[in-house]
């Protein structure tokens, strides 16, 4: 395969897709590629979900002015793309009087990066807000601007908006290395062949060091994984709606217990570094540790209503500061490195990189115009990405009316979230199809009830095997290697184990 | 196959609980009994259990699961009753109205004299248990790689770890031997086994698949499928012992680690729980805190043999055909009051027949416009005249009172409805 574009942007993550949205407006052609048999497999599908009011990063550094700028830009991106996107506030709360000056620190810090609508709260409103939180709690920072969303949609909507604007989405297409004239990048080449482009643009996440180092930028970058570990609860069981941050510390944000869009209450995450890039496994030491950072907040927590376990990765890098003479080094790379053309490179983008993701792609298109590239606006470009229906959110009449309409979503395939047919069929020929049982969960929550696929299970991989056309034995939970079924009953052949 | 807008008698869920309800709940004079079922076909969880030992209390016979639940079924297509296939429950409310969601039939609205909830338990899940390690495919619910294999026809692994002594793994031990599979085998965290002896013996002794008690699975190994597990012998309060571990490679791993009441539907309709069993508090004919709302099996506790989920379904059938008949009975009693004539209208709106026997019965009404003339306040049944009065005039603002009266209990009895009507003498 040789294929001609103008940019090809390496890594379907949040920021990947957010980039080729916002590259989307803009005449020429555009590739974005994806090792994973998804996009939004990584840390975008991994994370705590929440659009950051601003307050944490430390002020001067990329982190806290894409944060601010970025924050802002929700509002008009979920209705653009109609994701799930909630501006909920959130509260970072102090235990014990000791803690009160912390809190009372971060709101300081919060001022000096221009975050907006914040205030300090004393312990009773506090308790009357939340009324499991920890009597000891004597009083919390609650910043307005905080939002939450449903990640996977967010992934999910802005590359779509990008492929009904044009964009090409590869995936299970890895980058392997560079095609070069000169000191120019004109291309990658892939499992899958090779394509060129004038601009390639490495958003690959965790593995954009790897990536830069092909290209010969930054040799002293490196990126380790700082493990997060969750618990998500039982909504039937479980109802926190706030969300609620401990006391920061060096280590990060610390165990938060909140509620998500999808009214499960989550706990985590903790954050262990680990040298592993794939060690996505869970700890009995993390599920320790998650169990007091959430009882540290609500300390009757039902931690038997739990019904299942994830774990992400945050890409850590050691960027240096971006204000220079910051004593700070864990910064993010957002740059066109001068020593090779037709390269921008990013890199380190961990929390709050899923809220800064917009505020990334609009100051990739900058650093474009900055280079000279002449983008010339399309005059059909469509902003819009509109919503597939969710049943479970429907109310009576307008699942009648969608039933008439299109028989498939009254069939109910997920007891627990009720996902219905039509919308596995919908995700499935959608402008990014979902191919494995996972792409399908992520976008409708089906199988993430407390049953966890227990009965749809069987019935997904039937309709998955249908609508692509495959055998049954070719349908995956994530991709290739994590097939389903092995063989038929009753077949001839008897197992050699050794 | 049309559908009715209410039925005597709703079950939820066709497993042995609910058919043994349905069955008794027609026996016992519901007329209309409706099942709904949300797999493509009658009998529950009965139909991936093709082993034998179903029946042995029930039809003294030795049966599997898809033949004992056959035995239902026949009986209850004989009955007449209306089964919704592949169709959910998707709200129920303490009113008994159901919301039912079907590819074939829509969303539907259905009213209930009476309910037996019958949905059964679900497997307790890997989160349950708080297994450590990666969260790659091949951890399945002993219940689903069942289904997998008995309904499906498929394999879901060559080398399988079970963890748990429950009776559906240790069964799914020995049909996955049967199949050409290698169990490599059983861990139980207990000290004791979980399930019946008698599947230990027939399913994992005769086999020579060894039951480790007191291990259980330390992590999961393998990204995307799994590899292998690690496992660890405890002590009494379920610490792991250190130098115990071991490596068992395996792709598959099943969970058989207990069972639960599945009651979210039973919540909706205001159904109140038992902390203890994870089912309702139900009494003597099964009934739960919710009147009219029956519960049956494996939705209020844990069953050992489903010849009993059958007779308690057997039991809560019958009660809820007795609360349906006594509703319908009352509710024919029952005669709507119609404002006719300049009546806007009229409080009670409807009245029990029998109630006149205990004394008066004031009708309280408003009329539509005035009439400033004499008129006549008439309260008809559909073909007598049952009580006319009379009135100086009537104003909007003013109410209006009928009194009925016990010596008009056998023209009430008479009539389908009762019609008001205010009219001046004049046009009468």
């Amino acid at each position: 395969m040789q294929e001609k574009y103008d940019y090809i942007v390496i890594g379907g993550g949040v920021v990947g897709a957010m980039i080729a949205r916002w590259l989307s407006r803009y005449e020429g052609r555009l590739l974005l590629i994806e090792k994973e048999a998804d996009i939004g497999m990584g840390c975008s599908s991994a994370n705590t979900a929440i659009v950051h009011a601003g307050y944490d990063p430390l002020p001067g550094s990329l982190k806290a002015l894409m944060n601010v700028r970025a924050n802002p830009m929700w509002d008009q991106l979920a209705g653009e793309l109609n994701f799930p996107f909630e501006r909920r506030g959130d509260y970072v709360v102090a235990v014990g009087e000791e803690e009160l000056p912390l809190v009372e620190k971060l709101m300081q810090q919060g001022i000096r990066n221009g975050v907006p609508g914040m205030t300090m709260i004393d312990g009773p409103e506090m308790r009357s807000r939340e009324r499991d939180i920890n009597p000891e709690t004597s009083g919390a920072l609650w910043a307005t601007t905080g939002g939450i969303c449903d990640p996977f949609q967010v992934t999910v909507a802005a590359a779509e908006n990008a492929v009904n604007n044009g964009a090409t989405v590869l995936l299970n297409t890895e980058f392997q290395d560079f095609i070069w004239e000169g000191n120019r990048v004109i291309g990658v080449k892939t499992n899958r062949g090779e394509f060129f482009a004038r601009w390639v643009i490495n958003s690959a996440g965790i593995y954009s060091d790897n990536v830069m180092h092909k290209a010969g930028v930054r040799p002293e970058f490196f990126i380790k994984a700082r493990k997060g570990e969750y618990f998500i609860f039982d909504r039937a069981e479980v109802q926190i709606h706030n969300v609620l941050f401990p006391v920061p510390s060096s280590r990060g944000k610390g165990i938060l217990v909140t509620g998500t869009l999808h009214e499960n209450t989550i706990v985590g995450p903790n954050a262990n570094v680990i040298d592993d890039k794939e060690d996505t496994s869970l700890t009995k030491e993390g599920m320790d540790e998650l169990i007091d950072g959430a009882k540290k907040l609500i300390p009757n927590l039902n931690l038997r209503a739990s019904i299942a376990n994830f774990v992400g990765l945050r890409p850590m890098g050691n960027g240096p500061a971006w204000t220079p003479g910051l004593n700070y080094n864990n910064d993010y790379v957002i740059e066109i490195p001068s020593n090779v053309q037709g390269f921008v490179n990013l890199g380190g983008i961990e929390s709050p990189g899923l809220t800064s993701a917009p505020a990334i792609a609009e100051m990739v298109v900058d650093l474009l115009k900055d280079a000279g590239e002449n983008l010339v606006a399309k005059k059909d470009w469509d902003p819009i990405r509109l919503a597939r229906p969710r049943y479970a959110h429907m109310t009576h009449q307008e699942r009648r009316l969608l039933c008439d309409v299109d028989p498939s979503y009254g069939r109910v395939i997920c007891r627990c979230e009720n996902v219905t047919e039509g919308e596995i069929i919908a995700e499935v020929h959608a402008p990014i199809p979902a191919q494995t049982y996972d792409a399908i969960k992520r976008r409708t929550w089906l199988g993430t009830g407390r049953c966890q696929a227990g009965f749809d299970m069987t019935r997904v991989v039937a309709i998955l095997a249908r609508e692509l056309g495959v055998s049954p034995f070719e349908i995956t939970k994530r991709g290739k290697g994590s097939e389903y079924l092995y063989r038929k009953t009753k077949d001839t052949e008897v197992t050699d184990v050794n | 196959m049309s559908i009715k807008k209410q039925y005597d008698v709703v079950v939820i869920g066709s497993g042995p609980g609910g058919l043994a309800a349905a069955i008794e709940a027609k026996k016992g004079g519901a007329d209309d009994v409706l099942v709904v079922e949300r797999d493509v076909e009658l009998g529950g969880i009965l139909l991936q259990c093709i082993h034998n030992g179903f029946g042995l209390q029930t039809f003294k016979e030795d049966l599997p699961g898809p033949e004992y639940a056959q035995r239902y079924i026949n009986e209850a297509k004989t009955l007449g009753i209306t089964f919704l296939l592949d169709t959910m429950v998707m709200d129920v409310t303490s009113q008994r109205k159901l919301y039912l969601s079907s590819r074939d039939f829509g969303y539907l609205e259905v009213d209930a004299r009476a309910i037996v909830l019958a949905m059964g338990c679900r497997e307790r899940t890997r989160a349950q248990v708080r297994i450590p390690g990666y969260r790659p495919n091949g951890v399945f619910n002993a219940g689903t790689a069942q289904r997998w294999v008995n309904v499906e026809g498929f394999m879901p692994g060559k080398r399988f770890v079970i963890l748990g002594s429950g009776d559906i793994g240790m069964i799914m031990a020995r049909r996955l031997t049967f199949e050409g599979a290698h169990v490599e085998r059983v861990l139980e965290v207990q000290s004791y086994l979980s399930g019946l002896s008698r599947n230990y013996v027939q399913c994992l002794e005769d086999w020579d698949i060894s039951l480790q008690l007191q291990h259980t699975v330390k992590k999961i190994i393998g990204k995307d499928r799994v590899e292998a597990i690690e496992s660890v012998a405890v002590d009494d309060k379920w610490n792991f012992i250190p130098g115990t571990e071991e490596i068992i490679p395996c792709d598959t791993l099943l969970l058989s680690v207990g069972l639960i009441p599945e009651n979210e539907l039973s919540k909706k309709a205001g159904v109140i729980l038992d902390p203890v069993t994870g089912g309702p508090f139900v009494d003597e004919h099964f009934q739960t805190n919710v009147p009219g709302i029956f519960a049956a099996g494996n939705v209020v506790h844990v069953y050992d043999l489903v010849d009993y989920v059958s007779m308690a379904g057997a039991g809560a059938g019958k009660s809820a055909a007795e609360f349906a008949i006594a509703e319908k009975e009352r509710a024919a009693r029952y005669i709507p009051l119609v404002p006719g004539k300049n009546v806007r209208y009229i409080v009670p709106h409807k009245l029990d027949k029998k109630a006149l026997e205990q004394g008066d019965i004031s009708l309280q009404m408003r009329v539509t416009r005035p009439i400033e003339e004499d008129v006549w306040l008439e309260v008809r049944g559909d073909e007598n005249s049952i009580v006319k009065r009379s009135e100086r005039y009537v104003r909007p603002g003013e109410m209006v009172t009928i009194v009925l009266k016990p010596r008009m209990a056998a023209e009430l009895e008479k009539t389908g409805k009762l019609t008001v009507d205010i009219y001046p003498k004049s046009e009468a």
